[in-house]
């Protein structure tokens, strides 16, 4: 049982890190349009609180949410099909890096706002206790986040109601390039604490440790417990965004990411593995990954004459403006 | 026939789809006590499992109900102040309504926000009497302005079923109005469905929620000079642009009646409209709050801002003059 947690576990991490590394590829040639925030570094963290979910369990994500689409287990191909803005993408080109989202996997999607869907999933959890099951909810988050008003509305909410919602804090030591000594008066988890929501903090490049403190939140949620919070701290080995390889703004000195990257999630989970089952997860996620690629770059690009398709759920189409759609000025 | 009043209507429509429908609910503050007598009596029927008093966070509580609406329920929020629903901007216009094209169609977010009292309430002063309903057409989230009981009664029963968001404003000034309705032809208004209330040949007036009332004065007591067609679109988006242009076909000449600001209201995209696709046989004017208003509250100064009566007439006046 352990064992195959643990393959399952470095499996998982290994799929967003060759996920990222070749996002960034395509980010630099030119094929994913808008670049993306490399989830490195941080793999343990959405691997590690996944693995305690079911599939109708909900997740909300981040603009940083490459990692938790694919740990909840969107497919990979449609995922990086989706980045590079194909019609068989997992939102049909419609929404990107940042909106990526599987509703049918409990995803309701990353989310371009910092803060905004702990709200969405809180609201998820209400609704799963209303119908009688025993679904939760988890919101992903960073540092950043716990400075957004509306995020400490939403504890409130969840602590009163006693909501199956968990909280999870990724702290990379980052907003963007503010530290978190620089933007957090407190502590993380005392945010939380104030709200009686049980907290906890764990290393998050450690995926066995999330995995622990995933499975007693996720617990207590199902039984009634109302929610949990998990401060997982781990290091942003990459940008921001890519748009920083060029910018090249500095705010990390060389040292520290050196020491950052030193704790990679991957190597701390590998040697749990035979090392010959870990070349071979590598292998198969190598060949996974060159599938995406390949079925990505294949897949043809969305008719610009359905740019507004899907706007509304029931279909309704406003007047067209001046552009394209239009086939001539009425 | 029975006399309905606009408030129970709005009262009735929520109770009726709360009793169709287990998926309804509704979330607000101060509802379970129903201090803007529409949620009368539901915490009692349906218990606060269904009908749940928030504490004062509306940017939570709003997205709280996105999340709800996105793992299937139907809930319907109440704003105490119209104000409130700058607060919640991100919310509905970024978050809710941009679900269904950002998700590729894999998502809906069927929620009803409604404002009881919209707009100047008298002594309510400058953060409680707006009227930001151009704002949610502009973005477009479907936006309801219902002008009588038996629209006020439709049109929440439309939004409620919607399968997208959809914000119903409902003016102070029309929560008073009373109507005699066939009870059993109550039922649901579609969207982008304007409505003549009164027809005539000269002039359009385009009316948008309690200022229907003062055009239909207006089309009254000019009655034996000029023939007023008194119409309301009810919905300001989707807006019924054909409905529009059959009226301004006729008469040739438009004045729209709107309490909210004039730069970028949604007077001057009805009247830009007409200009760019309608047979306009004279310049037309609208009639709103002057630019970038902040509603004052002494109440001389607070009618002053508004759109009266009198400066309509004076208006249809005009643009009627102004083609001969």
């Amino acid at each position: 049982m352990r064992e195959r947690s643990d393959m399952e576990l470095y499996r998982t991490m290994r799929l967003i890190r060759r996920f990222e590394e070749r996002a960034i590829e395509l980010v630099h040639a030119g094929e994913i349009v808008g670049g993306i925030h490399p989830y490195i570094g941080q793999e343990a963290i959405a691997a590690g609180v996944c693995a305690a979910l079911r599939d109708d369990d909900v997740i909300t994500s981040t603009h940083r949410g490459h990692g938790h689409v694919l740990a909840k287990g969107a497919d990979p191909v449609r995922m990086l099909a989706e980045l590079t803005g194909r019609a068989t993408g997992l939102n049909r080109g419609r929404g990107g890096s940042m909106h990526a989202a599987d509703f049918g996997k409990g995803i309701y999607g990353a989310n371009g706002i910092v803060g905004a869907g702990g709200a969405i999933a809180t609201g998820a959890a209400w609704a799963a206790v209303k119908e009688g099951s025993d679904r939760v909810a988890v919101s992903f988050f960073g540092d950043g986040a716990v400075s957004q008003g509306v995020l400490l509305e939403t504890f409130n909410l969840a602590a009163l109601w006693r909501l199956p919602v968990l909280f999870v804090c990724e702290n990379n030591g980052y907003a963007t390039t503010l530290t978190v000594a620089q933007s957090v008066a407190g502590s993380i988890t005392g945010r939380a604490e104030a709200f009686g929501i049980p907290a906890v903090s764990v290393d998050g490049a450690d995926a066995a440790a999330v995995l622990d403190a995933a499975r007693d939140a996720v617990a207590r949620g199902r039984a009634g417990g109302g929610p949990s919070f998990i401060e997982a701290t781990a290091y942003r080995f990459d940008a921001h965004h890519t748009w920083e390889h060029k910018a090249r703004v500095r705010y990390r000195s060389d040292e520290e990411v050196a020491a950052g990257r030193s704790r990679d999630p991957l190597d701390i989970h590998g040697v749990r593995l035979d090392e010959g089952v870990r070349a071979g997860i590598d292998a198969d996620v190598e060949a996974l990954m060159a599938e995406a690629v390949a079925f990505a770059l294949d897949s043809p690009r969305p008719d610009p004459a359905g740019a507004l398709d899907h706007l509304y759920a029931t279909g309704m189409r406003g007047r067209n403006g001046i552009g394209l759609l239009d086939t001539a000025v009425r | 026939m029975a006399r309905l009043s606009y408030l129970k209507a709005l009262q009735r429509a929520l109770a009726d789809e709360m009793a169709r429908d287990e998926n309804v609910c509704v979330l607000g503050e101060d509802i379970g006590v129903a201090v803007n007598n529409v949620t009368t009596g539901l915490l009692a029927k349906h218990g606060p499992a269904r009908v749940v008093d928030t504490p004062l966070s509306e940017q939570a509580f709003t997205s709280f109900a996105t999340g709800a609406a996105l793992a299937g329920l139907r809930p319907v929020i109440e704003f105490q102040i119209p104000s409130l629903l700058f607060l919640v901007f991100e919310q509905i216009a970024n978050q809710a309504h941009k679900f269904s094209l950002m998700t590729g169609g894999q998502a809906k977010v069927p929620v009803t926000y409604f404002v009881p009292g919209s707009g100047s309430r008298s002594g309510w002063a400058g953060q409680h009497s707006d009227h930001p309903y151009g704002l949610f057409a502009h973005v477009g989230v479907k936006t309801v302005v219902p002008a009588t009981p038996e629209d006020a009664y439709g049109l929440f029963l439309t939004a409620i079923r919607d399968d997208d968001p959809v914000v119903l404003f409902a003016p102070a000034g029309s929560l008073g109005v009373r109507g005699d309705v066939d009870m059993d032809a109550l039922g649901p208004v579609p969207l982008g469905v304007g409505r003549v209330h009164r027809e005539g040949t000269d002039v359009t007036v385009v009316a948008v929620g309690h200022l229907v009332q003062a055009a239909l004065g207006v089309a009254e007591q000019l009655a034996d000079q000029i023939s007023v067609e008194v119409f309301d679109p009810r919905s300001l988006y989707p807006f019924d642009w054909a409905g529009l242009a059959a009226s301004v076909n006729k008469t040739g000449r438009l004045v729209v009646v709107d309490d909210s600001n004039r730069m970028c209201g949604i007077a001057g995209e009805i009247l830009a409209t007409a200009a760019e696709e309608m047979r306009l046989t004279a310049p037309p004017k609208r009639v709103t709050r002057p630019d970038g208003a902040v509603l004052p509250f002494a109440s001389e100064l607070d009618l002053a801002v508004q759109p009266q009566q009198e400066q309509l007439l004076t208006a249809v006046q005009e643009v009627y003059k102004s083609s001969r």
